[in-house]
């Protein structure tokens, strides 16, 4: 048998594996990688980010839309160190990616040789699984688990470190896709019985609400999941990362769960008598104050991950399984039902936040364009088709809760870590990962100015992202929580920027910018016409506020509309 | 058999109480790391910890004794649990195993030879043993629970400082039938590996 080198094992195993796409950024400790890379081009679709942070972000945006497993490269040290928020994004979003990155030779490890940091160390509490590699002979196993740990189960991110003595060895290489790991369960069998006591509280509750997150949309749960609320007739509502798994204009669908939530959803959380929660694991701010959350209710928690049933939330049945799994087995049990009444408070619950809230932004005198007429009209005039990106702030609210998702898959944002500058690289790979689809990212003036260096990236590969720049000249979601809770004292939240349009020409993004309403539907319209990348800089109401509120740390039950 | 299972508490037990976990995990560099990082995070004290071999070859077993409540407890047992590399891990109350710590005692051997402290407190009333004598220090050895190591270091302090005295970490052994090797091969023939749907 011919020996091949640790890095050309490296590529096998990626091709093996199905990647077609990495993201990454070169330097010392993993050129022989690069250089066995340089073989590939015709298999692998290498996109050189201008940051860490950016392939890592674009590796997460590429498998939130597609499902596949997220790969970068990263070099040792500064190379490495860089990838970590993006880590710790996509742990607690759950979002699988193998990340590769290169290490100082073995025999310097743990001298402070050039560029050496300990990656596994650092990297130990924002992974679901690390490894090191410092003899090549280890290439095939630990790849082939590492592949198979980040997509099975709950999936997360996991970190491979290879060091550069390994990369130049030869090796006798085959490669065998893991299976199986002793030590891992990544799918619970099924408790039967959790079923039948599911069934049976699902078929005499008179208020049942589901709460529909991210889970259905990782174990694509979609079908099953409308299914079982079209056979029980049981409202459904979403929460952040758990948009576009339904349709919002199901009839079932009754909004956006949380904190900058619809009013319906949240209130009647606290009057419902079942919560029947799928995917999704109670984040604080869904939940508000935990002790004053579903007070009338049991609750049901299909949840695949063990050590998040009765975290935050003490449930009443547990069906720790996947969850098309668990809904494919409740459905048969499951009575066919209708809800008329309770259905129909929800429905009064959206006559009031149409009236106190909704009405007023989009048919406003005042000349400042609001973000929620933007978002009104890039919905209406895409069908809440596209893949909508964004970053983290107001824009970010005012999107999920404007933006009509129609199609799964379709919302990409950082939920848990709340990563501002994630939205511009993640929207690169996911208009990598769907090149068919529009995708559009919706981003602050704020967070655009962490990665905008990824404006490069685009334009480097003609990467037809659509980019909606709301710019309020201010950290608006930080001055709204100023305005709110500590007495309209901006400290640090007002920033003079930049000419984006000066910055979108340098990088060779076609742009335009628009500050009067009259022409915002046509800036928009041109802007989805358009082939390739375009950066759309919206100049909005400066000191616009979010709302419903449900106050940080306050009962779900006192969402403010105002 | 309670295998990488969920466990449940009935009622919310906010009330501090020391807790013995035992950990089964694969022989695998940085474990140690990965588990007291749950600790921390939660700002959580380990009060003893002991990492040994087992009867099966390749696997590990951590003991850890904390204070804690019983509902955080259960959630850093469940957040164990998840660790790619461990295989299970158990959660025991004091009457639900057999446990030792092992204490040594190092005094100057003017002092040992002061009254009759071999003879009648350290063999006799603590079943203490002694380890080495040398000319100018000896060292005595005992087995039991902390409170009894501490009983015996607060009497040999009656006759002088005591030189260096050190405790290991609890060994446990669970008082259940399971046999590890099997409990093994069990965990081995769970198919939860692949997702069957049918
Ligand atoms: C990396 C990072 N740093 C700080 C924050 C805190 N933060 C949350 S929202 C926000 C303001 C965002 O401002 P901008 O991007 O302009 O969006 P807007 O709220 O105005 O829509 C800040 C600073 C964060 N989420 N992420």
């Amino acid at each position: 048998m011919k020996k091949i080198s640790g890095s050309d094992a490296i590529m096998q195993v990626l091709v093996k594996e199905g990647v077609q796409t990495i993201f990454g950024y070169p330097g010392g400790a993993i050129m022989p990688i690069y250089d066995a890379l340089y073989n590939y081009s015709d298999k692998l679709n290498h996109i050189l980010t201008r940051h860490e942070q950016g392939a890592i972000h674009a590796a997460q945006g590429y498998s939130r839309v597609s499902g596949k497993v997220g790969v970068c490269f990263a070099t040792s040290g500064p190379g490495a160190t860089n990838l970590i928020t993006g880590l710790a994004d996509a742990q607690i979003d759950s979002t699988p990616l193998v990340c590769i990155t290169g290490q100082v030779p073995s025999h310097l490890l743990g001298t402070d040789a050039f560029q050496e940091s300990d990656i596994i160390g650092i990297s130990m509490p924002v992974t679901k699984w690390n490894n090191q590699i410092t003899n090549a002979d280890k290439i095939s196993e630990i790849m082939s688990k590492a592949f198979y740990i980040a997509a099975s189960g709950r999936p997360g991110p996991v970190l491979i470190d290879i060091t550069k003595d390994a990369q130049f060895a030869k090796i006798k290489f085959t490669y065998k896709k893991c299976e199986k790991i002793r030590s891992y369960h990544p799918y619970p069998i099924l408790n039967k019985d959790s079923i039948k006591k599911a069934s049976d509280l699902i078929n005499n509750s008179k208020k049942p609400l589901i709460l529909v997150g991210q889970g259905v949309l990782l174990s694509n749960a979609e079908k099953e999941l409308i299914q079982f609320s079209e056979k029980s007739g049981i409202p459904m509502a979403s929460t952040l990362l758990g948009l576009s798994a339904i349709s919002c204009i199901h009839k079932n669908y009754v909004g956006f769960l949380g904190m900058h939530g619809n009013y319906g959803p949240n209130i009647k959380t606290n009057e419902a008598d079942l919560l029947i929660a799928i995917g999704m694991r109670f984040d604080d701010r869904v939940t508000g104050d935990t002790s004053k959350y579903g007070i009338n209710a049991k609750i049901i928690h299909i949840e695949i991950d063990q050590s998040e049933i009765n975290k935050i939330i003490k449930v009443d049945v547990a069906i720790n399984a996947d969850a098309k799994q668990a809904l494919i087995n409740l459905l048969p049990f499951i009575n066919k039902n209708e809800y008329k009444n309770w259905m129909s408070e929800f429905k009064k619950c959206d006559e009031i936040e149409f009236n106190k809230i909704i009405k007023k932004e989009l048919n406003h005198d005042g000349k400042e364009i609001k973000m929620t007429e933007v978002i009104h009209l890039i919905s209406e005039m895409t069908d809440g088709k596209s893949i909508i990106v964004t970053d983290v702030g107001q824009h970010q609210m005012i999107a999920s809760r404007y933006y009509k998702f129609t199609k799964p898959k379709s919302n990409i944002t950082s939920g848990g870590l709340g990563t501002m500058g994630f939205a511009l690289p993640a929207s690169l790979g996911a208009k990598l990962g769907q090149p068919k689809r529009e995708v559009i990212a919706i981003i602050g003036d704020g967070g655009i100015q962490m990665t905008i260096q990824e404006l490069a990236t685009i334009s480097q590969y003609n990467i037809g992202v659509k980019i909606i720049l709301l710019n309020n000249n201010f950290l608006g979601m930080v001055r709204q929580w100023q305005e709110l809770f500590f007495e309209n004292r901006y400290s640090f939240t007002e920033m003079k920027n930049p000419d984006f349009q000066k910055i979108a020409e340098g990088y060779g993004i076609k742009n335009n910018k628009v500050e009067n309403k009259s022409k915002l539907k046509k800036s928009i319209q041109k802007l989805l016409d358009y082939k390739n990348a375009y950066l759309l800089e919206v100049v909005v109401e400066k000191e616009e506020n979010v709302f419903p509120m449900v106050t940080s740390g306050d009962s779900v039950s006192n969402i403010r509309l105002e | 058999m309670k295998k990488k299972g969920i466990y449940q508490f009935k009622r919310s037990k906010k009330e501090s109480k020391e807790y013995t976990l035992s950990v089964l995990t694969e022989n695998k560099a940085g474990l140690l790391n990965h588990i007291t990082i749950i600790f921390n995070r939660r700002k959580m004290n380990i009060d003893s910890l002991n990492v040994s071999s087992t009867e099966v070859k390749g696997v590990s077993r951590f003991t850890i004794v904390v204070n804690s409540s019983k509902e955080k407890i259960i959630k850093v047992v469940n957040h164990i649990n998840k660790l790619i590399d461990v295989l299970a891990a158990f959660l025991y109350e004091e009457d639900e195993i057999y446990y030792q710590e092992i204490a040594l005692y190092k005094l100057s051997t003017k002092m040992f030879l002061k009254g009759d402290l071999v003879e009648k407190i350290i063999i006799r009333k603590y079943g203490a043993k002694i380890l080495k004598i040398e000319e100018d220090h000896i060292i005595i050895q005992k087995t039991g629970t902390k409170v009894g190591t501490q009983k015996l270091y607060d009497e040999l302090e009656k006759f002088g400082s005591i030189l260096e005295f050190v405790r290991s970490g609890r060994v446990a052994v669970s008082k259940s039938k399971r046999k590890t090797k099997n409990f093994i091969k069990e965990l081995e023939k769970i198919k939860s590996n692949k997702l069957n749907i049918k």
